[in-house]
């Protein structure tokens, strides 16, 4: 292996590489580009991935929304059309009979006007449970959440979403500890959140209360509005659902096969779809990537074949020289390897640079439509070692041919 | 140097094989000036590849410096020739983008030399051909002349037994062509084995002895007299 490090053979190969520039470029431009659409791709998917991850990452993705309707069946004596409400004792059952369940937390929701000075604004009201900051995790910037205190002591405090501060407070205003008014019952605002891509709280904003308070007020008994669920890893979602829906219906007296008379949102599923793309676009792109690169690879191959055949007359004279077959050789699978390892690194350079543009352009902010876009270093390293190997592999034809040729023939002046 | 008995080479066209060498015998001795004349198709180059081990023989032996030449693999071979031999072509077959010195150097970076002694070597070379001021050039910047010095000055550069030349002036003019005869005989004076093949008669007349071939054998094997020196 000493010839690696000998000048002289690298002086063989950079004088061949100088006298044949267009074939040299030529070469290199084609694996190049097929390393670089890999580095690219891989970067892209990477960022969307990112993208989405910090779309739903506040969200516990295995949960599901439930809600009551009316019944589109009769039973048990019951016409349909039975409105049905949801009640505490069927939290209360659903926790005990499910299997899986990592929270239920009911909530309630109505629509009201809310105030601070002469500022008003329409905004979604939710009576909250302390543990919906575990289910839709809230980014508090001031502050904290609705706690168990509250809920005990039916406080009348607020978390705002920062829609609302912007709306019904002035700009660099403090709003922890200021009073805003809704439906004209003064609220103590005990934190401000910022809200996610998702706006969980509808467009025009949401406003917490805790569960208690909101029951009081709005007058609610011991009805929920609707409820989150949320089942732990390894536990099926879309299981849990169905359980949960079956489970209510016996204890609302609606037929088993009724399908109208709970409503469900389940995200889990939902997300499953984006995820289930993702995956389908990683998958592409590796692909397509790998595809490339052979097809770069072959190219390498392609010209050097080409070289050879032009330097027959080259390589019959410095056999008549004295060359051994396997000095002839080595040359050519050193020559390949050099090219496409080169290639490789201006590849994985070029790659790089889009993709730090991609990130400065694209890849910041909420609005960014590539988060972070990023390539893990293993993977180039493979990429890059599958393109050596490829590489190697591939000039051996050549140099195969290279040798097979007689000097005799090869020196024919013909 | 050089002994051949009963050489046989056949090459295949097709079903039938061309028979081109008839049992040949021939022996060049060391520091021998010789010409191989012939027609084309005489069988002259193909004695020429035999001799300089880029071709095989079918039948008969060779010997070459003593040592019996059977059974060569490419590697054995290009051992023997870095060592043994010398070529000059008639097309030069100069390395179009390597200057004179490096391809002169050439023959050493095969015999595993290190960097500046092959520099150093081929620049003496160069010089013995009188071609010092045109190491730097590339061989398209040189004429024929020129170029045939530089492929003398390569051949010689290992110091090999024997220098094979096949038809060194066919491509030169007159005045060059002695030149370049002019250069191998100074070569031959100074011990070298020089083989020349050529189909011209006045150049084949400068060297010492003419071996005409026709048809795949011996038909004449003469000394000259020298006509003018």
């Amino acid at each position: 292996m000493k010839f690696i490090f000998d000048k002289d053979t690298w002086q063989e190969i950079f004088d061949s590489i100088k006298k044949n520039k267009m074939r040299t470029a030529i070469t290199i431009i084609g694996v190049m580009w097929g390393i670089f659409l890999l580095v690219v791709l891989l970067g892209a998917a990477k960022g969307l991935e990112n993208k989405f991850n910090n779309l739903f990452g506040s969200f516990a993705t295995n949960s599901v929304f439930v809600w009551a309707q009316s019944t589109s069946k009769p039973f048990k004596g019951f016409q349909e059309g039975k409105r049905i409400t949801l009640k505490m004792s069927d939290l209360e059952n659903i926790k005990s009979e499910i299997k899986g369940l990592e929270f239920v937390v009911p909530r309630h929701q109505t629509q009201a006007m809310a105030e601070n000075d002469f500022k008003t604004g329409t905004f979604g009201i939710y009576g909250d449970y302390p543990e919906l900051d575990k289910v839709e995790k809230k980014d508090l910037v001031y502050g904290r959440f609705i706690n168990e205190n509250d809920m005990i002591e039916k406080k009348k405090v607020c978390v705002i979403e920062n829609e609302i501060y912007k709306q019904l407070f002035d700009k660099d205003e403090y709003p922890i500890g200021q009073y805003i008014k809704i439906n004209n019952i003064n609220y103590k605002v005990v934190g401000m959140y910022k809200e996610g891509q998702v706006k969980t709280g509808g467009p025009q904003g949401a406003i917490h209360i805790p569960f208690t308070t909101f029951q009081q007020v709005y007058n609610r008994g011991d009805s929920i509005g609707w409820m989150m669920i949320t089942g732990k890893s390894g536990f099926e979602i879309t299981q849990i659902e169905a359980d949960v829906k079956l489970l209510l219906k016996n204890l609302h007296d609606v037929h088993p096969e009724d399908d109208r008379a709970f409503g469900s949102f389940n995200l889990g599923k939902e997300i499953k779809k984006v995820t289930g793309f993702l995956t389908g676009m990683q998958f592409l792109t590796w692909f397509v990537g790998i595809a490339t690169l052979i097809a770069g690879v072959f190219a390498i191959g392609n010209i050097l074949l080409i070289t050879v055949k032009e330097r027959t007359k080259e390589i019959g004279i410095r056999r008549a020289l004295g060359a051994k077959p396997w000095e002839i050789k080595r040359q050519i699978i050193l020559e390949s390897v050099f090219l496409t390892s080169l290639a490789g690194a201006l590849g994985i350079i070029s790659g790089g640079i889009v993709l730090m543009m991609i990130d400065a352009f694209l890849g910041q902010g909420d609005e960014a439509a590539l988060l972070n876009p990023t390539v893990d270093i293993p993977v180039i390293l493979i990429a890059a070692a599958t393109l050596i190997i490829l590489g190697t592999l591939i000039g051996l034809i050549p140099a195969q041919i290279a040798v097979s040729i007689k000097p005799i023939e090869a020196l024919r002046d013909e | 140097m050089i002994i051949i008995k009963d050489l046989h080479k056949s090459y295949p066209m097709g079903k039938d094989s061309l028979h081109v060498l008839k049992g040949l015998n021939l022996e060049i001795k060391e520091g021998e000036f010789v010409s191989i004349m012939g027609s084309s198709g005489s069988g002259k180059s193909t004695l020429l590849n035999i001799i300089g081990l880029l071709d095989t023989h079918d039948k008969g032996e060779y010997f070459l410096n003593g040592q019996l030449i059977e059974n060569l693999d490419e590697k054995k071979a290009a051992i023997l020739r870095n060592k043994f031999l010398g070529f000059v072509f008639q097309s030069f077959n100069l390395i179009t983008y390597k200057n004179a010195l490096e391809n002169v150097a050439l023959p050493l970076y095969y015999k595993g030399i290190g960097r500046k002694e092959r520099q150093k070597t081929a620049m003496e070379y160069l010089d013995k051909v009188g071609l010092t001021d045109w190491a730097n050039h590339l061989p398209s910047e040189l004429s024929g002349g020129q170029k045939q010095r530089v492929a003398i000055a390569r051949a010689l550069v290992t110091n090999p037994k024997v220098v094979l030349a096949d038809e060194p002036t066919g491509a030169l003019d007159s005045t060059t062509s002695h030149s370049v005869m002019e250069l191998l005989k100074e070569i031959n004076r100074e011990g070298m084995t020089v083989v020349v093949i050529t189909h011209e008669e006045d150049i084949a007349h400068e060297t010492d002895r003419i071996i005409r071939l026709l048809d795949g054998v011996i038909t004449s094997d003469e000394r000259t007299k020298k006509v003018k020196v």
